[in-house]
């Protein structure tokens, strides 16, 4: 019995590998080998090489952290963030209570706000560059101000006041909003309607007194979600950055985001993998640390578990 | 007590009304950057630049079409290719690994599975964006560097892409494989010939993300797909986008183009795409 026992579980050992083992050893490849390496790289000087030579300990840290522009990149992520984030949650949760309340023409809306997901950040930056917010007199944005009597505006190339912002924004906020205004309703849809009978029942008036004591409240772990979600994501925002602000000149000193230094740095000019790494090591680092923290401290790890 | 419910009734009624009415609103400014990319895509370079702006162009231009297509200077029928092949292999070969793993992970009982499980779980605390450096070292110590195994073999072990699989097997009705086994099926011909069959929807979620993924990909086609040869859409699209001199209407007519596909895809499959995104982000 318990040599049949063995044999069994033996087998079961071979169909777990059978069906993981190529997915694992993928991932094991791909993933692992490359941090592995990377984090070996981060004490070398790597200067067009992956494989140096010349052990230099933590100078690649602290040149890392030492360099201005690695802070100013951290500084660009954490405004960023502080725009795109607020702006996001707002505009989908918005989106999503319209939506949800409507009689008809319901999937016609989703439908029209969800399709900017569709899009590449490449595609939408050349539209938001070239068209929207072209710096020249015929760009819609400065079309709409001449209507007003106004002077066009320079949006991606002035830095006084720092238009570049509004630009970076709105066409983040213009890709993702519909993405997160579906999680808000299949957010909304899971709330029990006893919930709002039962409040209907004790006076709370409809709008924003139920907004305020029930719907609010039931949407605590998608919001949760979509906050560390956008978080995230903000955090790895390169191809609009690129695409809006790199010219035949290159990119401007201003508005670089940790994966854009991460990109000139490693793969620029002198292609120092060294730094780049440590560059790279640190920013995994600190995903890392912020992921685990905000679903710490919101219990999402606790009910995955 | 009839004239309060009155003006209540009135008020709802407004309100209904307003939110109408900023709905179409917002529902024209989603659109108007679809619309911008066949306005410019089919005008010709004065209707662009002209400083009236007109809604409408003076005249389409279809031949846009055709004179991107036999730009020299532009391959873009080779980026678009290059783009369907990626798109459409890491498609195939996420969804299959990742399926077979999923199901592995949440149906085979090994001692070790709780182990494997957090190796998958940890990379997602890290995104792939991030560690494009390690990533680029890799492959280009691999020679993959402007292939189009370098661009698509590293992209296709998704751990999202095997949680969710996981967390949807976790939910399967044990009842068919327990059937399929009396019939005498291994675990291999149960997976194909009962769970899959089954599970239709879910590879069908996580297929039309992981190709939406795959086709709008920028950072990791930039930093592989360096030769002229190796260009995706995107890659081509945005060199044209940072370069100084651009040929407006040749470029938005591109873009329109690369767009083009994505939309047939989302419209048709939308169901799906909206299954799959509520699934990521109940289990992201």
């Amino acid at each position: 019995m318990a040599a049949y026992g063995a044999v069994r579980r033996r087998r079961q050992a071979l169909w777990f590998w059978v069906f993981t083992g190529p997915f694992v050893l993928g991932l094991v490849l791909f993933t692992y080998v490359p941090l592995g390496w990377s984090v070996w790289l981060s004490f070398f000087d790597a200067h067009n090489t992956v494989s140096p030579t010349d052990f230099t300990g933590l100078d690649n840290y602290r040149q890392v952290l030492g360099d201005p522009a690695f802070r100013s990149a951290l500084g660009t992520f954490a405004l960023f963030t502080a725009f795109i984030v607020p702006a996001t949650y707002a505009l989908s949760l918005g989106l999503a209570l319209a939506v949800s309340r409507l009689r008809r023409a319901q999937a016609f809306f989703r439908s029209v706000f969800f399709l900017p997901t569709a899009c590449s950040y490449v595609v939408a930056a050349l539209v938001w560059k070239l068209s929207v917010f072209n710096g020249v007199r015929f760009g819609l944005a400065n079309t709409v101000l001449g209507w007003f009597g106004a002077e066009p505006v320079a949006w991606l190339s002035v830095t006084d006041p720092p238009w570049y912002w509004l630009v970076v924004v709105t066409v983040r906020l213009w890709l993702q909003a519909g993405f997160y205004m579906v999680l808000f309703l299949a957010g909304l849809q899971r709330i029990p309607p006893q919930l709002y009978e039962a409040a209907a029942v004790d006076g709370a008036r409809p709008g924003w007194q139920t907004f305020r004591h029930i719907t609010f409240p039931a949407l605590r772990a998608t919001s949760v979600a979509v906050v560390l979600l956008l978080v995230i994501n903000a955090f790895q925002a390169f191809d609009e950055f690129y695409n809006l602000l790199s010219d035949a000149r290159g990119y401007p000193p201003y508005a670089r985001p940790p994966l854009v230094y991460l990109y000139y740095t490693a793969l620029g000019q002198g292609q120092n993998l060294g730094v780049g790494s440590a560059g790279a090591v640190v920013l995994a680092l600190v995903i890392a640390v912020v992921t685990v923290v905000q679903s710490r401290w919101s219990g999402l790890g606790r009910r995955e578990a | 007590m009839g004239a309060v419910r009155q003006t209540d009734d009135a008020l709802v009624r407004a309100g209904r009304a307003l939110r109408l009415v900023l709905l179409i609103a917002l529902a024209v400014l989603f659109l108007i950057p679809f619309y911008l990319l066949v306005r410019n895509g089919l005008a010709a370079e004065a209707d662009i630049t002209s400083p009236d702006w007109t809604f409408f162009p003076s005249e389409l231009h279809w031949s846009n079409v055709r004179e991107l297509f036999a730009d020299p200077d532009v391959p873009m029928a080779h980026a678009l290719l290059n783009s369907t092949l990626i798109a459409v292999a890491t498609t195939l070969g996420t969804v299959l690994l990742a399926s077979l793993a999923g199901y592995g992970l949440a149906r085979i009982p090994y001692r070790y599975a709780g182990a494997v499980l957090t190796a998958v779980l940890g990379t997602l605390l890290v995104p792939a964006a991030v560690t494009f450096v390690p990533s680029f070292v890799l492959v280009s110590s691999l020679g993959w560097v402007s292939s189009l195994r370098g661009l698509i073999v590293p992209t296709l072990f998704s751990a999202f892409a095997c949680f969710v699989f996981r967390q949807y097997f976790l939910g399967f009705p044990r009842e068919l494989e327990d059937a399929a086994q009396v019939d005498g099926l291994g675990p291999w011909r149960t997976y194909w010939l009962v769970v899959v069959p089954n599970a239709r929807p879910v590879f069908a979620a996580v297929g039309t993300i992981v190709f939406i993924g795959a086709w709008n990909s920028f950072l990791w086609p930039l930093v592989i797909g360096q030769d002229r040869d190796a260009w995706t859409v995107q890659v081509a699209l945005s060199t044209f986008t940072t370069a100084q001199a651009v040929n407006l209407h040749e470029l938005f007519v591109a873009a329109a183009v690369s767009v083009a596909p994505l939309l047939l895809v989302f419209l048709v499959l939308q169901r799906y795409i909206v299954a799959g995104v509520e699934r990521s982000g109940i289990d992201g």
